[in-house]
Formats: structure tokens, C-alpha cells, sequence
């Protein structure tokens, strides 16, 4: 039995049905690499899922920094987003930054039995009193959207009465099968209600949108320095470290970066639609990886000045890591890995392992769709069921004021043709024969191929960090870098190397046996001589 | 850092900011992992559930296992009926547990699924378990919650056989496994045979061994539970977490209970000795008047670093009030004492305890938030902040030692090993106090004033 039917094998047939379509043995299985994806968890099943919300507040929003974010509801998920994903935001002359902040309804009892309106009126004119924001956000949580509070008056209501900005959203726990359809929800209202309302004056036309970068660990900021070395200047970045400021702008770049595809494709091609600006997916994690990015965005550039610039940047920043690099390499050269997390950073860090010369034999997204997986040519094939046709899906129309095209109609054409810009390939082509890529791995398939495949690491989240680790082999949180980082660019590589060496060779790993166990029971002599 | 704090004085109705407690499941779900063999299970959308272990696996850098019923939209119009039915079918398939403890989320109680039904319509397999309890977030706390659960456990299971069994239900509380260990050592020590219910030592700090155990060794049996209702006594430990628990096994199975305070600091340490002493009807044994008798010194030789300091202290009800008590004991002034778990009792307690002390100027405050607590100290400042991971901001804004305690402390490790409970814990939260204290004086110390002895 191969490793794939045997960890199957022990499910009840209807499980075994519908798991069955989320694992993929890379190129040997009879769906010719199809995966299912984007649907429900099976209940009783422990997942390592979130919901809607951790998507929009948790994700996508969180890091605006000056959006006061209002979570209408109990208290808890309010608390539980509160500081913990590690979104780093610089506090700035002239730009509000809550981050440290946590705000909620805390609803309580009579709240829920008659409507929650009112207090979070109250809750919008208290905090206009105490912190003066220019943007409130309002987020609903589960039983919000069952009561029937309407957020959007609400919102509507606090913009005329106080002059400012207030955006709601409808991102109740329920919605959608995961955290993906909050993603969604945030994206709809940023492209409805910011992008392309500021007037900033853009100084070069080397002008960019960094889209899905969230700053977790400094990574933003790491991109961002190598960027702004070789002459770009950065528009916005959705959303690490960002001010509804610069989110207004992001209509001025004229191409837009695309780094973590889920979360984020949404605005990407609405932005294009809009404006005229094309997207690129790109990829910051790894040397390579960073290297054929930057050569990428070159190209499209297209400018002899910026791309020499650019092999002076990039020559010079390998410089200054080679033997770094080489020296971790030289540790953990031929070790394996399982990553299982998010919605493309199980795809960006099999770069950086390459780099080090470990080689990723399984692979998985928490939330990531088809496209995800399979590429974007997979996209006219996917059929909406009703999880995902309950999430809106807007359209839009060029601005005729505000479009503008970078290059001219038909090298735009020819670079789509060659994918180098509105395309994502997925991670299957990356994925070399035999290895395996699961979605939605789950609790129990974790445990059963962590003991099957015994990679050296496994990279994943908190919920299952401490469950890899009690059986011996060594985890490292890839949503939160573990508290460390940041992990893009070419410093962030040797971060990333040094966290991971120091993880294998820990001696602490040779104690787990005690002593004792080994050796047969002690043939004493008498009198201790 | 937190620069938008004022010190002015605003009352709040409706804004909730930097809470200081979290929502019910959380507290059900720790509850429920202090049975063996146990799998806690969330019924409502699977963010809950995700958030819930998210915390608990920080809190403890250890497993936290719970499945979820994962409600989608379609669940949230129609009941989550047919969802737990499916899920308690697949939970016993595949991760095998002798009991699922279902708890509710906001989600599900708003949409007013109806528990008992359910679990009555569910084919639970011979000597198997499943017992629920309703947590809905928009009440209490989480403290709240792990009440519930604890009370669930025994509503649903404890039965008296008519034959006691002289064992004492020992019910710890919203603690840590280091406490609980704790509590179980000086309960053996004076020769006292127990059940603790719930027990989380051996479940949230495991020991490494190579293997995964998704059901480790520790955590109170369902037999265990079971036999509640021959026990002799219950000590319950704390108003808010336990007295719920403690009411339901007299009432159910008439077994008198004994409400003590968690027992942090030498009087309440003292209260739970001569409790168990007066259960066992044995001698208090030399090794423990050895331990108080070592506390008691310690806090003589620190008094000069600890005495009139003013303290700031929030978290959860019945841990700061012990906390509380303590620090009065060691000549401290609790300037401020919150907690964000409502309820009156609290207050009440508080000013007990200040009245005791002949403490003034003191302010205690029940279903308060740390953006209260922050204007509080702006007003009128402290020496030390002792809390949960989230009193840091605060410390850093207005340049206060900080020590962590409580729950939860998502910053630091090794704290849930360590108890604060009996009087090794009290010799642990003395340390920690007085070190914070003499660190800072250190730092501030001028270059003259420097010195090598203290
Ligand atoms: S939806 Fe309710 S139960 Fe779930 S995390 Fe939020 S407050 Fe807690
Ligand atoms: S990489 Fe994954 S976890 Fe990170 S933001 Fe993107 S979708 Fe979320």
C-alpha cells in the first residue's frame, strides 16, 4: 500500500471518500495531480482551520494600523486577534497606529436578545471621543449575523455624523469554509472603499503595490529595503505595516506585486480592471526564489538602467550572505521537510529549503484553492458550490480617469502569454515526483504521516507545533516565524537558516530517551562495592 | 505604546478596550482536558475552536487537542444537529476518546441548538461518553466557562452509590498544572485520598518521549467522576471557578462541600492545611510547617524591598484575589486589583481583604478592561504590575516592573510548571516580586549609589 492509502486506510468509508480528493501522490496518482480544495472540513475532525473572521480581521485588516477596528460581538474574538499574529507596524509622524490596541462590543446577553445596534453606535461615539481616528473599521462576528444587526447603516451613519471613514464588515465566523472567505470580504470593501481615492504625488515610474505582504516578522520591510535598493518606489503594501494613507494610492503604481496569492488575488485583478495595472506573482522567500523576482519585475520595467541596477543589487546582496549561506547549507544539506500552513507559504519556503539543500516531501494550504494548488489555468474548471457562491463577488469597471497602461496594449499581451504577469502557476510544478501534497491536512493525517515520511522538520502553526515536536521531530511556526524573523529577501535567508539549524542541532533532542531505557536492569553488588 | 491612553476620567458603556478576560469555550475546553481520555469538543464554526487551542497552546507550549463541529452558513440557518451527530460519529472512529465534553460557542447558542436533544438522538458506543455543556460567550467569561464544564461533568456522570468512599473531591480551579500538582503533594502529605477534578497536570505539561500522545497519562478518570458522588467532601477552590461544580455534586449526590480560597499566600495556605487536616484527622506533618516556617522568614528578610510598594494586579477572579491577599501579607498596598470576569463578589472580596489589612485608597473593580486600569496608573502610579502576557504594554508605557502571572502568559515559559498555590508557591511569587523590585532598583540606582549587597 502506498504511504497515501495507508494513512486513508483507517477512515470510515465516507471520510475515506472525501479525503481521498485532497491528497495528491505527485504525479503518480490517477487524477493526474487533481486536488480538491476550498470545501468544507468534515465535522468531529480536527482541523487546523480557522473562519472567516481570522481571515478578514485577522489577516487582512489587522495590520492597517491607522484603522481603528471595532469587532462587533462577544469578547473573545476580539481578544484572541489582539496582538497575535505579529503584523509589525511602525508608529509614524501624523499616522494613528492602534495596533496595540483591542477593541470590541464585548456583547452581552440583552445585546443578542434585542439587537446590538445600539451599543455599537455607542461603541463608534466613544471612540471618535477618546482617540479621534480618521478610519473606524467595524468586523461582525458570529451571532451578529444572525440577529440581523445591519453594520453597514451603522457605518454609513458614523461617516456623516463624524466626518470620517467607517467601513464594515460582514465577515461572521460561519461564512465561507475557512479563513479564505474573509479574505474575500476584506477585499471587496478596501477595492470598494479606498483604493483610488488618494492624490500623493508618485515620484518615479518604477512605481509598485507590494499585494499579500503582511510584515509578519519585518519580511515587508526586508522586501521593501531590496526594492527600494535597486530604484522602486513602493505605493502601498496590503496590508503589513500600512495606513488607509497609502492603501488609497495604490491606483498610482504601475504594477502591482503579488506575494501571498490567496489572500489577496481579489484586489489584484480588480485593480487591474480599474486602473490598468497588471499584477505579477512574485516570490521573496528564498535566494532564487528573490533573485528570479526581481529579474521578473525587471523585465517587465523594462529599462537598461534599472535592470544593471538590479544585477548590482543582487550581486551584491549574495555577497554579503554567501558564506552564511554556504555554512548552513553545509548543516543541513539533505534533510527533509513537511510543510503545512496558510495559503501559499507552503509554496514560497520550498524555495528557501531548496536553497539549503532540503528537499520538501510534503506540502499542504490551510485555505488555499485549486488555483493554489493546480495553477490558474485550473480556474474556469472550478464549479462554485454554495460555500463559496454565499461569498460576494464583485465586478468593476475601468476608471476613465484614473486607468493607465505602463506598456503599451500589446506587450501587456505578450507578457501574459509568457506568464510573467497575471498568472500563478501553483505549487504542484514545483513539487518533484513522490512527494505528496494534502489539503486541509488534518490533525490525525499529520500524526500519521509524520511517523510514515519522518521528515526532520515540519512547518506548520501553533495547534500542531508541540504535536510533531512530543513525537521527536522538530517544528517551526511558518505563520509566526516563531517569534523570530524576518525570513524574505536574502537577510531574512540566513535568519531563516540559522532558526532551523539551531533547531536541529539543539542537544537537547539527544536526551528524549533516558538513559535508563537502554540499558538492562543495573547487576548491582552488595555492600556498594 | 498604548500613547492614546488618557488619564482623564471617561465613562464607558459600549467600547470594550484591552479586555481582561476572554470568552467561555476557552475555559470549558481546559476544564475538559483535565479528564482522561477526553476529547473537548467545540460545537459552532471552527475559528472558535482554532482561536481556543490557538491559546491554550501558547498559554501551555503543549498540545491542546479539541474538535469542532464546523458550522458553515447552512449550519447556522438550520441547527447544528445533523453537524454534531456526524462529528461525535467521526470523533470516536478515529481519535477514539472514552468521553466527548461538547461545549457551545456563540454561534450555536444564538441560533439555540438544543444539546441534550442532540446527544440523546446520538449512537454513543458501549462505555463511551459524551456529556455538554452551554457556554455562551455574551456571559462571564471564561472562568464562566470552566465552571460549566466542571459542573456538566458531574451533573451528567457523578452518581452516590450509597457507599462513601472517604476520598475528598478536590476541585482546583482555573489554575495551572503546576498548582494542581501542588495541591495534590500537600493533600497527600497530611495523608488526605482525593480525586481532583478537573486535573490538567500530566495533560498540559507532558514530558517529552518521542511519542505523541494524543491521550497522555494524566487528567481525572471517568470512573473517577463517576465516584464523585461517594466522596466524603468537596474542597472547591475559588468562588468563580469552582463553587458551580462544588454545588452541583451536593446536590446531586449530597456530598457537603468546603468553598476555600485558591491558596496563594501563607493565611490561605493555612486555611487549606487545617481543611486538610481536619479531614484526615492527622497531625500537620513537620515537613510542611518547615515549608511555611521558610516562607514566613522570607518574608521578614524582604520586607525592606517590599513593604508599603504599591501594586497593581489583574486577571482572573479567584487568582487575584489570592495574589491580592499575598501581597498584603508581605506589607504591599494592591492600589489596583481587576479583574475583566464580571461579578460583584469580587469587589466585595477585595474590600475584605483591604479592610483586613487596614489598607486605604485601594480600588478593586469587577468586568474592567486594562485601557481602565492603564488611565488608573496614569493617574495615580504604582511600583509593580503583576498580570497576565497583556499587562506589557503598560509596563512599557509607564516604565513599571512587570511580573507575569495568572492566565494567560503567552510570552514566557515554563510558568505553568510552577506553582503560585501553597507555600512553595508563595516562596516562587515572593522571589519573583521582590526580584522585579531590586532589579529596578539597581537599574535606577545612581552610579554612586551602586552597591554590590542590597
Ligand atoms: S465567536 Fe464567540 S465563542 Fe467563538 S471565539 Fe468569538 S466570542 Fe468566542
Ligand atoms: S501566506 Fe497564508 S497565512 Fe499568510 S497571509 Fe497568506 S494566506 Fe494567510
Amino acid at each position: 500500500m502506498s504511504v497515501l492509502e495507508n494513512v486513508l486506510d483507517q477512515y470510515s468509508s465516507r471520510v475515506y471518500k472525501n479525503r481521498k480528493e485532497h491528497m495528491v501522490d505527485v504525479n503518480n496518482n490517477e487524477n493526474n495531480n487533481q486536488i480538491a480544495a476550498n470545501v468544507r472540513t468534515i465535522p468531529g475532525i480536527i482541523t487546523q482551520r480557522g473562519c472567516c473572521y481570522a481571515g478578514c480581521k485577522g489577516v487582512v485588516l489587522g495590520p492597517i494600523k491607522d484603522a481603528l477596528q471595532i469587532v462587533h460581538g462577544p469578547i473573545g474574538c476580539s481578544y484572541y486577534a489582539w496582538g497575535t499574529r505579529r503584523h509589525k507596524g511602525k508608529t509614524e509622524e501624523g499616522v494613528d497606529n492602534y495596533l496595540q490596541y483591542s477593541f470590541s462590543t464585548d456583547m452581552q446577553e440583552p445585546d443578542i436578545v434585542f439587537g446590538g445596534e445600539k451599543k455599537l453606535k455607542k461603541a463608534i461615539a466613544e471612540a471618535v471621543d477618546l482617540f479621534h481616528p480618521s478610519t473606524i473599521f467595524i468586523c461582525s462576528t458570529c451571532p451578529v449575523g444572525l440577529i440581523g444587526d445591519d453594520i453597514h447603516a451603522v457605518a454609513k451613519a458614523a461617516e456623516k455624523e463624524y466626518g470620517i471613514k467607517c467601513i464594515a464588515y460582514s465577515c461572521e465566523g460561519y461564512k465561507g469554509v475557512s479563513q479564505s472567505a474573509g479574505h474575500h470580504i476584506a477585499n471587496n470593501q478596501i477595492m470598494r472603499y479606498v483604493i483610488g481615492e488618494g492624490d500623493r504625488e508618485i515620484k518615479s515610474k518604477f512605481a509598485v503595490n507590494i499585494l499579500g505582504e503582511y510584515n509578519i516578522g519585518g519580511d515587508g520591510w526586508e522586501t521593501e529595503r531590496i526594492l527600494k535598493r535597486i530604484g522602486y518606489e513602493v505605493v502601498s503594501t496590503f496590508t503589513g505595516d500600512s495606513s488607509i494613507e497609502d492603501l488609497k494610492n495604490a491606483h498610482k503604481a504601475n504594477l502591482s506585486l503579488v506575494q501571498c496569492h490567496r489572500s489577496i488575488n481579489y484586489i489584484a485583478e480588480m485593480i487591474e480592471e480599474r486602473y490598468g495595472i497588471p499584477w505579477m506573482k512574485v516570490n521573496f522567500i528564498g535566494v532564487q526564489g528573490t533573485i528570479e523576482t526581481l529579474r521578473n519585475i525587471a523585465k517587465y520595467f523594462n529599462d537598461e538602467e534599472l535592470t544593471a541596477k538590479t544585477e548590482v543589487v543582487i550581486a551584491d546582496e549574495i555577497g554579503l550572505i554567501a558564506d552564511d549561506m554556504a555554512y548552513y547549507k553545509s548543516k543541513l544539506k539533505g534533510k527533509t521537510a513537511a510543510i503545512y500552513v496558510g495559503g501559499s507559504r507552503a509554496h514560497h519556503y520550498q524555495f528557501l529549503l531548496h536553497d539549503l539543500g532540503v528537499s520538501t516531501i510534503l506540502a499542504g494550504y490551510e485555505f488555499g484553492h485549486r488555483d493554489e494548488y493546480e495553477g490558474r489555468e485550473v480556474l474556469p474548471f472550478i464549479k462554485p458550490d454554495a460555500d463559496s457562491k454565499n461569498i460576494e463577488s464583485i465586478t468593476v469597471e475601468p476608471d476613465k480617469e484614473k486607468y493607465h497602461l505602463y506598456l503599451p496594449e500589446e506587450e501587456i499581451n505578450k507578457l501574459k502569454e509568457e506568464k510573467l504577469i497575471d498568472y500563478y502557476g501553483g505549487m504542484i510544478k514545483d513539487m518533484a515526483n513522490g512527494t505528496y501534497m494534502v489539503d486541509d491536512l488534518n490533525h490525525f493525517e499529520t500524526e500519521e504521516f509524520l511517523k510514515r515520511l519522518k521528515p526532520d522538520i515540519f512547518f506548520s502553526g501553533i495547534k500542531d507545533k508541540f504535536v510533531a515536536q512530543k513525537s521527536g521531530i522538530l517544528s517551526r511556526q511558518l505563520h509566526s516565524y516563531d517569534y523570530s524573523g524576518p525570513y524574505s529577501g536574502f537577510r531574512g535567508a540566513v535568519n531563516f537558516a540559522r532558526d532551523v539549524t539551531m533547531g536541529i542541532y539543539t542537544p537537547a533532542w539527544s536526551f528524549v530517551k533516558a538513559p535508563w531505557k537502554n540499558t538492562p536492569v543495573l547487576e548491582g553488588t552488595l555492600g556498594g562495592e | 505604546m498604548l500613547d492614546y491612553t488618557k488619564k482623564e476620567k471617561y465613562d464607558r458603556t459600549a467600547l470594550r478596550v484591552n479586555p481582561a478576560k476572554t470568552c467561555q469555550p476557552v475555559g470549558a475546553m481546559y476544564a475538559a482536558l483535565g479528564v482522561h481520555e477526553c476529547m473537548p469538543h467545540s460545537h459552532g464554526s471552527q475559528g472558535c475552536c482554532a482561536f481556543h487551542r490557538m491559546f491554550l497552546t501558547r498559554h501551555f507550549k503543549d498540545p491542546a487537542m479539541a474538535s469542532t463541529s464546523s458550522f458553515t452558513e447552512g449550519a447556522s440557518v438550520f441547527g447544528g444537529g445533523s453537524n454534531l451527530k456526524t462529528a461525535a460519529k467521526n470523533i470516536f472512529d478515529i481519535y477514539n476518546p472514552k468521553i466527548i465534553a461538547v461545549h457551545t460557542t456563540c454561534l450555536s447558542e444564538t441560533i439555540g441548538d438544543d444539546l441534550n436533544a442532540f446527544i440523546q438522538d446520538i449512537d454513543i458506543p458501549e462505555g463511551k461518553y459524551m456529556v455538554h455543556t452551554n457556554t455562551p460567550s455574551y456571559k462571564g467569561s471564561h472562568i464562566t466557562g470552566f465552571s460549566n464544564m466542571v459542573a456538566s461533568f458531574i451533573s451528567y456522570l457523578s452518581v452516590s452509590s450509597g457507599n462513601k468512599n472517604g476520598k475528598a473531591v478536590l476541585m482546583p480551579g482555573f489554575v495551572n498544572p503546576g498548582d494542581m500538582r501542588e495541591l495534590k503533594r500537600l493533600a497527600t502529605a497530611l495523608g488526605v485520598s482525593y480525586t481532583m477534578l478537573p486535573d490538567t497536570s500530566g495533560v498540559l505539561d507532558s514530558p517529552m518521549t518521542g511519542k505523541f500522545e494524543m491521550y497522555p497519562k494524566g487528567g481525572t478518570t471517568v470512573e473517577e467522576i463517576i465516584a464523585l458522588g461517594n466522596s466524603e467532601l468537596t474542597l472547591a477552590f475559588g468562588k468563580f471557578a469552582s463553587e458551580a461544580g462544588a454545588e452541583t455534586l451536593k446536590k446531586k449526590c449530597g456530598v457537603p462541600y468546603n468553598l476555600l480560597p485558591i491558596p496563594i499566600g501563607i493565611s490561605r495556605t493555612d486555611e487549606y492545611i487545617i481543611a486538610l487536616q481536619a479531614f484526615s484527622k492527622t497531625e500537620v506533618p513537620y515537613d510542611i510547617e518547615e515549608e511555611r516556617g521558610q516562607l514566613v522568614d522570607i518574608l521578614i528578610d524582604i520586607h525592606p524591598y517590599t513593604y508599603n510598594k504599591k501594586v497593581a494586579i489583574f486577571g482572573d477572579p479567584d487568582t487575584v484575589l489570592g495574589i491580592t491577599e499575598f501581597v498584603l501579607e508581605m506589607g504591599m498596598i494592591p492600589k489596583y486589583v481587576l479583574t475583566g470576569t464580571p461579578g460583584d463578589a469580587f469587589v466585595s472580596a477585595a474590600e475584605a481583604l483591604f479592610t483586613k489589612f487596614g489598607v486605604d485608597g485601594c480600588i478593586a473593580k469587577a468586568g474592567g478592561d486594562l485601557y481602565e486600569l492603564h488611565q488608573w496608573i496614569k493617574e495615580d502610579g504604582i511600583d509593580l504590575i503583576i498580570g497576565g502576557t497583556h499587562g506589557k504594554h503598560i509596563a512599557r508605557a509607564e516604565d513599571i516592573p512587570f511580573i507575569r502571572a495568572g492566565f494567560p502568559i503567552i510570552d514566557r515559559y515554563i510558568h505553568s510548571y510552577m506553582p503560585l498555590v501553597g507555600y512553595k508557591g508563595g516562596m516562587r511569587l515572593a522571589e519573583m516580586i521582590t526580584n522585579a523590585l531590586m532589579d529596578r532598583q539597581d537599574r535606577d540606582a545612581l552610579e554612586e549609589d551602586f552597591e554590590m549587597v542590597m
